[in-house]
């Protein structure tokens, strides 16, 4: 036998880093220099960003709809909140513990995501996620319950930056984390595994025929997912030093889906986009009008999604480039 | 004496020199920024202590100690998030440059910002959040509303000194429910009362049919009732008198906040007759309340004033007047020192600062839910004079 040649070019080229991209990770740079009184903002952004681009993972390329992302996030956010409360407050070990407590909720739930298709998955994760809200909710002596986990003492990033009130280092934490676990996610969706994901997406009867073994590819794509998701937490947590139940809340993992469809799925980069824009709209129309400003942000999603199909990612491809791929 | 000449040359130059940063800094606007649910599931909240507070600066005009009142206000939706409300106190600090923070409607956000105004001494009023531990969070929290067990345990007390010797407890299962059973079933008891029951209900959507079955069964003399105010509060009431419990001569007995104004009419006719203790009732007979319920009618038609509006209201008048107190100083450690052991006559009645924990003293009332003139209202009957918060006791 001899083996096939395959052309993998088209595949290296995509995974190879383009220019638009260096020229967007120096926006976290230039929005400090250019934002530096909207710092506690800005790490919120980075911390959203995180969460949304855990749900593209297992949305945009695992196929699997969620609305329950938040159980993840929240059970992160508790890890470390328990952690620096209980003696373990650095930042990074945090960190860790979180992604691995969200981890190991996203491994067992992931057996009963597998078992149906896309409405049975959103009743299953909605439902655990009330489930673990509710046991936050009742664990009150653990959890502080409604009002909010206290006593979250963080120590100093590396033992040498700490927390501070313009949020400079919560700042450069969020998005040095953000960066690391993005490049990890970007290094993991061009991967065969990566590639194996959106073969399922795209045709699960198709996928076994070639060897790949789906159920256990959706697994580990969910459990990252969630890891994701925890970190995300985590962030918050570690960076406000304090937990709140609404972490776990459903109007988070519902606006979140929300996000995710503004910038686009199964690009990363929409998940990034998407949170920037949600965010920044939220905080301009909220500060113009305290009250009312739900109906102009409800407006400018509706707009983006009759004038822009595949979300702000997909307008962007459309515009750059038009000659490519005629429609 | 050239020597002292110049020195006192020097010193009244200094002297000038200090006295006009002072009135430049007096001049300065003074700026309050609002951190309240505006939007989502408590926007009523945000909306009712947004009015008192307007309505304080709309009556006493927006200049205090010569600076211009500017306020901020943000909205921290839904409320209960403590990253939100702590993100948007931070920019405040930071960007907006505020004198004073204030607002606060649900504990997890006071909660959070604590730590934001204890790193930039700046002075927290809370005019809302209600969980006994607030105030202990940061020496620059001052509350101008009321604490959980403050208005818990005086109906309790009434309770067991009017003939009810049997008490079932229904609280919905979450802090505020834990906190206002505890204070309940320890001033109860300690009063020689007995708890024939207890039961805690869930939060959301609570289907009470089985709990008011046992409740009847037990025949308790009352029933004590903590749910939040709205949906549970409105299905439990309803439950009670349908199901024959008022007629079997069980009283249904609950804190002020499941009957307050802004949900009463709401209600509606299911209330009657429910007896709860709370600090501030529309019909609160004073001329200052009178004056208070008119200019609210006035300025918002279409609302009631509740307890909220007031606990707005008097927030802004303890700024009013600790920086009348300060000439215009709004520093976190000048204005927490002025404001302790402030007292004034409140719309609710005589409220004062406790200097020790800087939460508020004031009467708490028993009143009995009756229709005034076809309105549904809580009718004050009794009351216990002065009374601190027993949370921190």
């Amino acid at each position: 036998m001899t083996p096939v040649k395959l052309d993998l070019s088209p595949l290296r080229r995509a995974a190879a880093w383009h220019w638009a991209e260096y020229a967007f990770w120096l926006l976290p740079l230039v929005a400090y220099f250019v934002f530096p009184k909207n710092l506690a903002l800005l790490s919120q952004i980075a911390i959203t960003a995180l969460f949304c681009l855990s749900l593209d993972l297992i949305l945009g390329y695992a196929g699997i709809v969620s609305l329950g992302h938040a159980a993840f996030f929240g059970l992160g956010a508790y890890a470390a909140g328990l952690m620096a409360k209980y003696g373990w407050g650095d930042p990074l070990l945090g960190l860790a513990g979180a992604a691995l407590a969200a981890a190991a909720a996203g491994f067992l739930t992931s057996f009963l995501v597998l078992r149906g298709a896309d409405l049975t998955r959103l009743m299953v994760t909605l439902g655990v996620s009330m489930m673990l809200y509710e046991a936050a909710n009742k664990l009150t002596d653990f959890t502080g319950g409604v009002d909010g986990l206290q006593g979250v003492d963080i120590q100093p990033v590396l033992g040498m930056f700490s927390f501070d009130l313009y949020g400079k280092t919560a700042y450069w934490y969020s998005v040095a984390v953000l960066f690391l676990m993005f490049w990890v996610a970007r290094r993991l969706v061009h991967s065969p595994f990566g590639l194996s994901l959106r073969g399922i997406r795209q045709n699960v009867g198709r996928m076994p025929a070639i060897g790949a073994p789906v159920n256990a590819r959706l697994v580990a794509a969910y459990t990252i997912g969630a890891a994701y998701a925890g970190v995300a937490g985590a962030l918050l947590t570690q960076t406000t030093q304090f937990v709140s139940l609404d972490v776990m809340a459903f109007s988070r993992s519902a606006e979140l889906l929300l996000i995710l469809v503004l910038g686009g799925t199964g690009s990363l980069y929409g998940a990034l986009i998407g949170t920037m824009v949600f965010m920044a709209a939220h905080h301009f129309l909220s500060d113009i009008n305290p009250q009312y400003w739900q109906f102009w942000l409800g407006a400018a999603l509706v707009l983006i999604v009759l004038f822009a199909r595949d979300g702000i990612m997909g307008l962007l491809r459309k515009l750059s480039a038009p000659a490519r791929t005629p429609s | 004496m050239q020597l002292t000449k110049i020195l006192s040359a020097g010193a009244l130059a200094l002297a000038t020199a200090a006295f006009a940063i002072t009135a430049a800094q007096a001049a300065e606007p003074l700026k309050i920024g609002l951190v309240l649910p505006m939007t989502g599931p408590f926007a009523a909240y945000g909306k009712q202590i947004e009015h008192g507070v307007k309505l304080y600066l709309e009556k006493n005009g927006d200049t205090i100690a010569g600076r211009k009142v500017q306020l901020i206000v943000k909205d921290d939706a839904p409320g209960t998030a403590g990253d939100v409300s702590k993100r948007l106190a931070q920019e405040l600090v930071v960007k907006d440059n505020v004198d004073i923070l204030a607002g606060f409607g649900l504990t997890p956000s006071a909660f959070a910002v604590a730590p934001v105004a204890t790193e930039a001494k700046k002075p927290m009023i809370v005019m809302n959040a209600a969980t006994s531990a607030v105030t202990t969070k940061s020496n620059y929290i001052v509350r101008t509303s009321m604490t959980l067990p403050q208005i818990t345990a005086p109906v309790a007390s009434w309770a067991a000194k009017n003939g009810i010797k049997t008490v079932f407890t229904v609280v919905a299962d979450y802090g505020p429910g834990h906190d206002s059973e505890g204070q309940f079933k320890k001033t109860f008891t300690a009063a020689g009362g007995t708890i024939a029951g207890e039961v805690r209900v869930p939060v959301r959507n609570p289907d009470f049919a089985p709990y008011l079955q046992k409740v009847k069964d037990t025949k308790p003399d009352a029933v004590f009732l903590f749910v939040p105010a709205g949906e549970a509060g409105i299905a439990f009431m309803k439950g009670f008198q349908e199901r024959g419990l008022a007629a079997a001569g069980i009283k249904l007995i609950a804190t002020g906040d499941l009957t307050d104004e802004d949900v009463l009419d709401a209600i509606g006719d299911p209330s009657l007759g429910v007896i709860n203790s709370f600090h501030y009732a529309e019909a609160h007979k004073s001329p200052e309340n009178q004056t208070y319920v008119a200019a609210y009618a006035k300025a918002y038609p279409k609302d009631r004033p509740n307890f909220m509006s007031v606990g707005g209201y008097d927030g802004m008048h303890l700024i009013a007047e600790v920086l009348k107190k300060t000439g215009g100083d709004a520093s976190g450690d000048k204005f927490i020192e002025a404001a302790k052991g402030m007292k004034w006559m409140s719309p609710r009645g005589p409220v004062s600062i406790d200097p020790a924990t800087r939460d508020i003293v004031q009467t708490v009332y028993i009143r009995k839910v009756t229709k005034v003139g076809g309105k549904l209202q809580n009718v004050e009957f009794d009351q216990v004079n002065d009374f601190k918060d027993p949370g921190k006791q």
